[in-house]
C-alpha cells in the first residue's frame, strides 16, 4: 500500500512496523526533510553511499545532491559551514562517520555553535544536529568506538541526547532537527540493526519529550541509569536479576544535557539504590555527576552509595579486548550485588 | 603602455601589488595583473572626500577607544590603526545585500556598513559578548577565535547559490575577513577548500598587517599569501592594502564576479598594524622602530589627503572640518560607551538556549535566592 509523494519517493504505509533503529533514523530524517525545505544533510559519503552505516540510504536520491551533500573530508569545515548555513536560515543535519572523527570539529562545536546564540544575546539561533554513531562492541579499529559524549554535556549551550530504541530514534532526530537548539545527537552504533516497533504516521507534537527520561522497565528494589547502547544491556541485566527474586528498574535517560533529574530522583527515591552504567570511562564522566546529584538529593533515600559501571580510564583498547572493557550484564549484576551488600 | 599605467604580475615578488594611488598621492589610472584583469576607479570628487572622510573617522574613532582603554574604560582594544584604508576600502566596495564576516578588528568595515560605531564596545568594556543580530547589519558577531569564521562565511555563501541569490548582478556575495596569522588555521584552509568545490560566491579578505601579535609573516608561510589561491583553484591578488581606491576597485570585482557566479577570490591587502596587537601587547619586544617608521611614509591617510590637496579637491577648511567632525563623533562616543551600564547579574543566565533548560532555570532560582540572602541587598 502507497500513499502521496511528499517530496520524496511513495512511502509504504508502515503503521507499527518493525524497524532497524538505523532504518527508524533513515525515516526520521526523510520525514524532517519532507516536512521542512530548510532541512539540509551534510557529511561524508552520506550522498550516493547512503553514509557509512546506510543511515542516509535513498536520501539523496530522493532530495537531490543540494539537500543531501557530500562534504570534503573536513570535519571542522562541516560543522563550520553548517554554522553559516544556520545564520542564514538553513537546518543542517551533520553526520561525522565515527565518534573518533569528531575532535576536528570540536573546536566549531564547542567554542561557535554552543557559544553563539549568547554571543548574540539571542540574536542567531543555531538550529543544527550533529550525530554521531558512538560506542563499541562492533571489532573496529582505534576511534570508532569512543563515546565522547560527556565532553559535550560539560559544555553549555549544547543539548545532548541519544536514543536507545527504534521509536525513539524516528522520533527523537525529527524532534532534534525541529528544535532551534544546537543538539548533538549520539547514535548508538552497535544497536543500529536491532529492531522494534514504530509508527511511522505518529505525531510528533504529541511525541514524548526529547529531554525527559523515560522508565524502560519498572521496578521496586534498585534502579540502572543508563543511555543509548547500555540501556539493552541494562535491560537484559534486570531481567536476568528477576530470575534472582530482586526486581530492577531501568531508566533511559535519553538526554544528556539537560538531564531529566526528577525522573532519577523520583525512582531512586523509591528504589533506595542507583548504579549508573556508561560505555564511556568513568573518571570525570556522566555518571560522576549523576552520582553527585543523587547524593545530593536523595540522601536520605539511599540505602547505599550511588555506583558506577563504566568503561575504565584507559584509551579504547583493541578489538580482541573489547568485551573486557564494555560493562556487561555480569558487571552490572555485580554492581547491583554490591549495592544490595552494603 | 599608457601613461599613468602599469602592470604587475598576479605573481610578482614581494610588493608588487595592485596600486592605484602611491604613498605620494599620485594617482595611477589603471593597474593590468600578469592574468590580463584590469583596475581602475572612476570617482567622483565628492566620492573622494568621503573616502577621506572614512579614513579619518574610524582612525579617529579608534583614537578614542584606545584612549578608553589606557583609563580603564574599556578591558582591551584591538586596534585597526595602519589599516583604516584596506578596511574603508573593502567596506565600501560591499554592496548592500552582501554579508561580512569579521573579526574582532573590522571596525572599519562595520562604520562603512552605517553601524553606529559604538556597537562592539559592549564586548570591549566586558558588558556583553557582541550581542548584535548579524542578519539585520549584514555583519557577523566579532569572531575571536582565529579563523573560525571563515568557515561561517563560507557555509553562509554555500547557502546563497542554494537560496538561487547567484548568477547575475543583483546577486549576494559575501566578504571574509582574517589576518596573515589565520592562514596558518587548519579550518581557513578547509574554507578555501569548501569555498573552490561548491564555487562559494566569497571574498577571503586578509589584512597582511605583517604580525601576528609578536610572530612575523616569516612564520606563517614560504610563499606571498595570495599565491596559496592557486592551490585551491581560485584566482589571488596581492593589493597596497594602505590604498583605499586599489583596495576598492579590487574588492569590488571579486564580489561582482562572486554575485555573478564565478566563485572565490583570496584578495592579499598588504598592510601593516601601526600599532599593538591589542592595548594588552608590547611590539616593542619584537620589532624595530625603523620598520614602524618605514611604514608611516605609506600612510593610507596621508596620501588621499596629498591627492586630494594637489588636485585641488580639498583645502585646509576641508580637512579642518573632517577633523573636527571626527571628534564630535568620538566625543560623542566616548560619552555613551561611559554611560553603558553593567549588565544585572542575573542576565548571566540569558540566552544559554532558544528553548530554554531547567537546569540553567534552577541556578537562575538558586542564584537569586543566595543574592538576595545578602542583607541589604539590592539584588
Amino acid at each position: 500500500m502507497t500513499e502521496p509523494d511528499r517530496g520524496g519517493k511513495p512511502q509504504k504505509k508502515t503503521v507499527g512496523e518493525n524497524l532497524s533503529l538505523g532504518k527508524a533514523l533513515n525515516h526520521g530524517l526523510r520525514r524532517s526533510l519532507e516536512n521542512d525545505s530548510k532541512v539540509v544533510i551534510m557529511g561524508e559519503d552520506v550522498g550516493k553511499l547512503g553514509g557509512v552505516f546506510r543511515i542516509t540510504d535513498g536520501l539523496q536520491k530522493d532530495f537531490g545532491e543540494d539537500r543531501i551533500i557530500d562534504t570534503p573530508l573536513a570535519e571542522a569545515g562541516i560543522v563550520g559551514t553548517a554554522v553559516g548555513l544556520a545564520i542564514r536560515g538553513y537546518r543542517p543535519v551533520c553526520e561525522i562517520q565515527f565518534d573518533g572523527f569528531v575532535f576536528p570539529a570540536y573546536n566549531q562545536i564547542v567554542a561557535q555553535v554552543a557559544k553563539m546564540f549568547y554571543r548574540s544575546k539571542g540574536n542567531v539561533r543555531l538550529p543544527i544536529v550533529i550525530r554521531i554513531p558512538y560506542g563499541g562492541g562492533i571489532g573496529a579499529v582505534e576511534h570508532h568506538s569512543e563515546s565522547p559524549e560527556g565532553y559535550f554535556a560539560h559544555t553549555p549551550g549544547l543539548k545532548v541526547v541519544t536514543c536507545s530504541t527504534p521509536l525513539d530514534a524516528y522520533t527523537m532526530i525529527q524532534q532534534a532537527i525541529a528544535t532551534d537548539d544546537p543538539i548533538v545527537f549520539f547514535e548508538p552504533k552497535r544497536r543500529y540493526w536491532e529492531k522494534g516497533e514504530v509508527d511511522l504516521d505518529a505525531d510528533l507534537a504529541s511525541a514524548y519529550p526529547l529531554h525527559a527520561a523515560r522508565v524502560a522497565r519498572e521496578g521496586t528494589d534498585a534502579t540502572l541509569l543508563a543511555y543509548g547502547p547500555m540501556v539493552r544491556t541494562a535491560l537484559d541485566a534486570a531481567t536476568a536479576a528477576a530470575e534472582d527474586g530482586r526486581n530492577l528498574e531501568v531508566i533511559d535517560l535519553r538526554s544528556l544535557s539537560p538531564v531529566d533529574y526528577p525522573a532519577i530522583y523520583a525512582s531512586v527515591r523509591k528504589t533506595g539504590r542507583a548504579v549508573v552504567v556508561h560505555e564511556a570511562p568513568g573518571n570525570l564522566g556522566v555518571g560522576a555527576e549523576l552520582a553527585a546529584r543523587i547524593t545530593e538529593e536523595c540522601f536520605y533515600s539511599l540505602e547505599a552509595p550511588v555506583l558506577r559501571v563504566t568503561g575504565f580510564d584507559v584509551p579504547y583498547p583493541a578489538a580482541r579486548v573489547e568485551e573486557e572493557y564494555l560493562p556487561d550484564l555480569d558487571r552490572v549484576l555485580d554492581a547491583v550485588d554490591r549495592s544490595f551488600g552494603w | 603602455m599608457a601613461n599613468g599605467e602599469r602592470e604587475v604580475g598576479v605573481d610578482a615578488p614581494a610588493g608588487g601589488f595592485v596600486q592605484l594611488l602611491t604613498p605620494d598621492g599620485e594617482r595611477v589610472d589603471s593597474v593590468t595583473t600578469a592574468d590580463g584583469t584590469t583596475y581602475s576607479v572612476s570617482f567622483t570628487d565628492d566620492e573622494y572626500r568621503e573616502l577621506y572622510k572614512d579614513l579619518v573617522t574610524v582612525r579617529r574613532l579608534d583614537a578614542e577607544a584606545t584612549a578608553l582603554q589606557r583609563q580603564g574604560e574599556l578591558g582591551i582594544w584591538a586596534s585597526l590603526l595602519g589599516q583604516e584604508a584596506a578596511q574603508v576600502g573593502s567596506g565600501r566596495a560591499l554592496r548592500p545585500q552582501d554579508m561580512a564576516f569579521p573579526t574582532y578588528r573590522e571596525h572599519g568595515v562595520l562604520y562603512t556598513r552605517g553601524i553606529d560605531p559604538i556597537m562592539p564596545f559592549g564586548l570591549f568594556r566586558g558588558v556583553d559578548q557582541g550581542g548584535w543580530d548579524p542578519n539585520e547589519y549584514k555583519f557577523n558577531t566579532y569572531t575571536i577565535v582565529i579563523g573560525a569564521q571563515t568557515l561561517h562565511a563560507t557555509g553562509y555563501a554555500m547557502g546563497i547559490t542554494m537560496d538561487g541569490k547567484t548568477g547575475n548582478p543583483d546577486g549576494e556575495a559575501v566578504i571574509a575577513y582574517f589576518g596573515d596569522g589565520a592562514t596558518s588555521q587548519g579550518e581557513v584552509n578547509e574554507s578555501f577548500v569548501w569555498s573552490g568545490v561548491f564555487n562559494a560566491p566569497i571574498v577571503f579578505f586578509c589584512q597582511n598587517n605583517q604580525y601576528a601579535i609578536s610572530e612575523p609573516l616569516e612564520r606563517q608561510t614560504r610563499i606571498p599569501l595570495y599565491r596559496r589561491a592557486a592551490g585551491y583553484g581560485f584566482p589571488g591578488v596581492r593589493i597596497d592594502g594602505n590604498d583605499v581606491l586599489a583596495t576598492f576597485a579590487v574588492t569590488r570585482a571579486a564580489l561582482d564576479n562572486a554575485r555573478n557566479g564565478q566563485g572565490p577570490t583570496l584578495i592579499e591587502a598588504y598592510t601593516y598594524r601601526m600599532g599593538a596587537h591589542t592595548s594588552s601587547d608590547d611590539p616593542t619586544r619584537y620589532r624595530i622602530a625603523s620598520e614602524v617608521e618605514s611604514w608611516k611614509a605609506k600612510d593610507p591617510i596621508s596620501r588621499l589627503r596629498a591627492f586630494l590637496a594637489k588636485q585641488q579637491l580639498a583645502d585646509d577648511t576641508f580637512f579642518a572640518e573632517v577633523d573636527e567632525a571626527a571628534k564630535t563623533l568620538a566625543l560623542d562616543l566616548r560619552e555613551r560607551v561611559l554611560s553603558m551600564p553593567d549588565p544585572q547579574p542575573v542576565s548571566l543566565f540569558d540566552n544559554v538556549y532558544p528553548t530554554g533548560s531547567p537546569e540553567i532555570d534552577a541556578q537562575r532560582a538558586r542564584f537569586v535566592e543566595y543574592q538576595a540572602s545578602f542583607e541589604g541587598s539590592d539584588h
